[in-house]
């Protein structure tokens, strides 16, 4: 039986670029492209209708580009920031101002955080004025292992953030897979075998794969992804299902390889049977979250062809599951051929994540570690969580044919006391002033003797 | 070895009031009975210092922690304590190890104000949840040493990655009164009272805000406002002071901790994070006859760095923690540089198992959003925020926190600019005994928790 398919805008609606973006040259900059090279001294950024042209040494600024010197700045692919919560909160503990989290939803994979992302979220603005200008979104899981689908968003004051959604399913698989599934490890890989057999099922029968009219395959960051849960289907599901239907359909690109299944793990045996999937499920399309003793298995990661998205600085045996936690974790994985980036959902703040690759950096200095070079650590924020998230080649590098998200720093950009002093979004120089910048502005000094503070504005 | 501390004391209520501000806040020293000596300490520290070389580090960049830098500097201590700080010209007596620091530099240990490692150790299993005791809004009786586990691995971390020598351990935020404090040297022990700072006076973790009238409104008893956290800290020193002012015979845990604080013995230590909140705090520390050491946390102190100068009180912050909570909302990274412009007393803390491996980075972070608004900071002043401020608010500033001939021989020889995200510690002294040392992987402390499981004296 056919579905008929609900096919969402098109590529070109949702990567167009805004009206306002100009062009642009940066010369005399210090110019780290994001592909894990060195920085190159004395080097052109330049942009065009919103898109990268050139980057590199003796480049030549095309006639009627504005060019401006950049002489001591550094210029830098935007960050792009994986896995956030961005534009999914205001403030942690007000509940009413948090959607991370559905606890008592009756749904979990069918979750989708696109339609809730507020794009004028203050941690949106901070960290944009942080240098990150894209970042992939996620609920947390709370009703089941299945957080929900996450997006890819960017951080430009546009309203339009989500450049694709349901770019991802998430879920717990370790420790805390296993508490939400019902209290143990086996209850996670149960539930998950489980709702994948019914998704493929309800696949079949809901014509959403394996027909001759099915829609094609989604692989690039490029197009949006079909909605399988809004599909019409007549198709009958056994009585003793567990799954919604709409969670079940929410699955079905999952179990077709069509949408990333990111999967949070920490210990080596349980990244041992994230990679075994595979065998029950061969078109799985996985990527490892957190990986705190992937180290031990990186072998294992790299024969899979799996990437990671890992803690940089997680040292300390926080959980029975990640006992051998080292900062030394994500430059063993690169070592043995793993693809890593930095998880900035192990910090206090996305904006940390240049500090992060600056500390893998500093472990190159420190006997019997394993760190990064700096053009690795900035690959790590930069090109390879692009990758991961499907935009290998469009973002995180400065590359002609590259989307222009160009950052300016004031100083090396890895080091803490370097910041952004322009950020470009599709070429488009971007705000940075936000709630902090408010109160810093008002507060720079305690002078009342006129009016009070809340005048000053 | 008996150090002899003494604490940062108002000896009356009246002087408290009339103590005057320095630029960074020390505030008045009055001589007092060593806290070694107060008979309320059954559980006094066993601590000796290990056994150390003396030692001349040669040729680095010197940060003494009080403000002062000398390039191509020569740090001497022996018998754990600094001999002399100087220039390449200072004599190096006969018998010292000299250890080439060209390229690198030195500061004090770093100290952190705040934390909860022993408390809240890893692996973070409800077992190990021993920082709050959210039974009642006021527990002054309960004392973080009891809690303290001395195997938290994150000890060995915040030695190895942070330089850290010295750390006060506190209750955590649940109550109004959250109980004892106690300061530890980042020495590897089986038990707690060999890891206790010799003669550091406790001090009184308070809370205010969110987190108390949360934890009891919750359970549906007062406080469940900020009205009812007032009102219950009033009444409570109120009842203290009586017990205070009386022949103190009968034995009470809580009023003899709170007694300590009337008495100046005891410093308090208050988590508050708005500015109207520590304004009234003071106020009450006024009304009721205490000071306050430092508000930790303290994210909106920019917002009033003339009343805390005016009123002597540190701010313990991180340097741009924000968001997390309503109390939170108006953190910005400027604050460390804006009290330090009000000429209020900074100090970085880390409040996190994480965070203590980079107390440094944090400094810097705050030094550099001071830089871009105009408010240049001089590295030196900066190191002074994870080392002798915090021993300052912690009344142990005589004795560490900074390099003086006489003081602990607590330092650090960082690989590269400590205020650089790039560096690392290479060496680690505690009271002159060599601690840690990245190019020695046996000089490496490693918990009982972690022997024989993977990763076992890695460099984590």
């Amino acid at each position: 039986m056919m579905g008929r398919m609900l096919l969402a805008a098109t590529a070109v609606l949702a990567l167009s670029s805004p009206a306002t973006a100009q062009d642009f040259a940066i010369t005399n900059a210090t110019v780290a492209t994001g592909d894990g090279s060195a920085p190159i001294e004395n080097a052109t950024v330049v942009v065009r209708g919103g898109k990268v042209v050139a980057a590199g040494a003796n480049v030549q600024v095309p006639a009627g580009v504005p060019v401006s010197d950049g002489r001591g700045t550094w210029v830098t692919p935007g960050i792009f920031a994986t896995v956030t919560d961005l534009g999914l909160w205001d403030v942690g503990a007000v509940g009413e101002s948090n959607d991370t989290t559905a606890r008592n939803s009756p749904f979990s994979a069918a979750l989708d955080a696109a339609p809730a992302v507020n794009p004028r979220s203050q941690h949106v603005l901070i960290s944009r004025a942080g240098g990150i200008t894209r970042a992939a979104i996620a609920p947390s899981a709370a009703s089941s292992i299945f957080a929900g689908q996450g997006s890819m968003i960017d951080l430009g004051s546009d309203p339009q953030a989500v450049r694709r959604p349901r770019a991802f399913q998430f879920v717990e698989l370790g420790e805390a897979g296993a508490r939400l599934a019902g209290g143990s490890r086996t209850a996670a890989h149960t539930l998950l075998r489980n709702a994948l057999r019914e998704a493929s099922r309800f696949g079949e029968e809901s014509g959403l794969v394996g027909g001759p009219n099915r829609p094609a395959e989604v692989t690039t960051g490029d197009d949006i992804p079909v909605d399988p849960r809004l599909v019409e289907s007549d198709a009958e599901r056994a009585t003793d299902v567990l799954l919604t239907r709409f969670d079940a359909a929410a699955l079905v690109p999952v179990v077709a390889g069509r949408q990333p299944l990111y999967v949070h793990v920490e210990r080596a045996a349980d990244i041992r049977s994230v990679l075994a999937l595979r065998q029950e499920f061969p078109r799985l399309n996985l990527v490892i979250v957190g990986a705190g003793e992937g180290w031990m298995v990186a072998d294992e990661i790299a024969a899979a062809g799996v990437p990671v998205i890992a803690d940089a600085l997680t040292d300390l045996p926080a959980r029975f599951e990640q006992l051998a936690s080292t900062q030394s974790n994500i430059g063993r994985m690169q070592d043995a051929g793993v693809k890593v980036a930095i998880n900035a959902a192990a910090m206090e703040q996305p904006r940390y994540l240049p500090q992060f690759a600056g500390n893998l950096v500093a472990l190159a200095s420190v006997p019997r570690a394993a760190g990064l070079s700096w053009g690795e650590a900035l690959a790590s924020i930069t090109s390879i969580p692009a990758e991961i998230s499907g935009f290998g080649g469009q973002l995180g590098v400065l590359k002609p044919g590259a989307i222009g998200d160009v950052v300016v720093w004031d100083g090396d950009p890895l080091e803490v006391s370097s910041t952004p002093v322009r950020v470009y979004v599709d070429g488009v120089e971007q705000p940075l002033e936000n709630h902090q910048t408010g109160l810093r502005d008002r507060y720079r000094d305690l002078d009342e003797s006129e009016l009070p503070k809340a005048y000053d504005w | 070895m008996r150090a002899a501390i003494r604490v940062l004391l108002a000896a009356t209520a009246t002087a408290a009031l009339a103590a005057c501000a320095t630029a960074e806040g020390s505030g008045d020293s009055t001589q007092s009975a060593s806290a070694y000596d107060y008979p309320d300490t059954p559980y006094p520290s066993t601590y000796r210092p290990y056994p150390g070389a003396p030692t001349a580090l040669v040729g680095a960049t010197v940060y003494d922690g009080a403000g002062g830098r000398i390039d191509n500097g020569t740090v001497l201590f022996a018998d754990g304590k600094v001999v002399g700080i100087g220039g390449a010209d200072l004599a190096i007596p006969a018998g010292y190890t000299r250890v080439d620091g060209t390229g690198k530099f030195v500061t004090p240990g770093v100290i952190d104000i705040h934390s909860h490692l022993g408390d809240y150790p890893t692996p973070s299993v409800d077992a190990h949840s021993d920082g709050n005791e959210a039974t009642d809004p006021t527990t002054p009786e309960v004392w973080a040493e009891h809690s303290v586990w001395p195997q938290d691995p994150g000890f060995t971390r915040a030695l190895a990655n942070g330089g850290v020598t010295s750390l006060q351990i506190l209750p955590g935020s649940a109550n109004l009164m959250g109980g004892r404090s106690v300061t530890l040297k980042n020495v590897p022990s089986r038990t707690v009272q060999g890891m206790k700072f010799p003669g550091a006076p406790y001090g009184l973790k308070m809370a205010c805000g969110e987190n108390p009238k949360r934890v009891y409104g919750g359970k549906g008893r007062m406080p469940s406002t900020r009205m009812g956290n007032f009102a219950v800290n009033r009444q409570t020193w109120i009842d203290a002071r009586e017990y205070a002012e009386g022949d103190r015979d009968k034995r009470d845990l809580a009023k003899e901790t709170l007694a300590g604080v009337l008495d100046g013995e005891i410093l308090v230590h208050n988590h508050c994070y708005r500015a109207d909140e520590m304004a009234l705090v003071m106020d009450m520390a006024k009304e009721m006859g205490y000071r306050v050491a430092a508000f930790h946390h303290a994210v909106e102190a920019y917002k009033i760095g003339d009343l805390l100068r005016e009123n002597d009180v540190c701010s313990a912050i991180w340097s741009d923690w924000y968001g997390f909570k309503m109390e939170a909302y108006d953190g910005i990274p400027e604050n460390a540089a804006l009290l330090y412009q009000a000429g209020a007393c900074v100090v970085i803390h880390s409040d996190s198992e994480n965070g203590i491996q980079r107390l440094n980075q944090d400094a810097a972070k705050a030094q550099a959003a001071g830089a871009r608004m105009g408010i240049e900071i001089p590295d030196a002043e900066v190191v002074g925020w994870f080392t002798l401020n915090a021993a300052k608010a912690m009344g142990i500033d005589d004795v560490t926190g900074s390099l003086a001939a006489g003081k602990m021989a607590d330092v650090v020889l960082w690989n590269g600019d400590p205020l650089s995200v790039y560096s690392r510690p290479e060496k680690v002294w505690i009271d002159g005994a060599l601690m840690f040392d990245a190019n020695d992987p046996q000089r490496r402390p490693v918990s009982d928790f972690e022997l024989g499981q993977p990763g076992e004296g890695d460099v984590k």
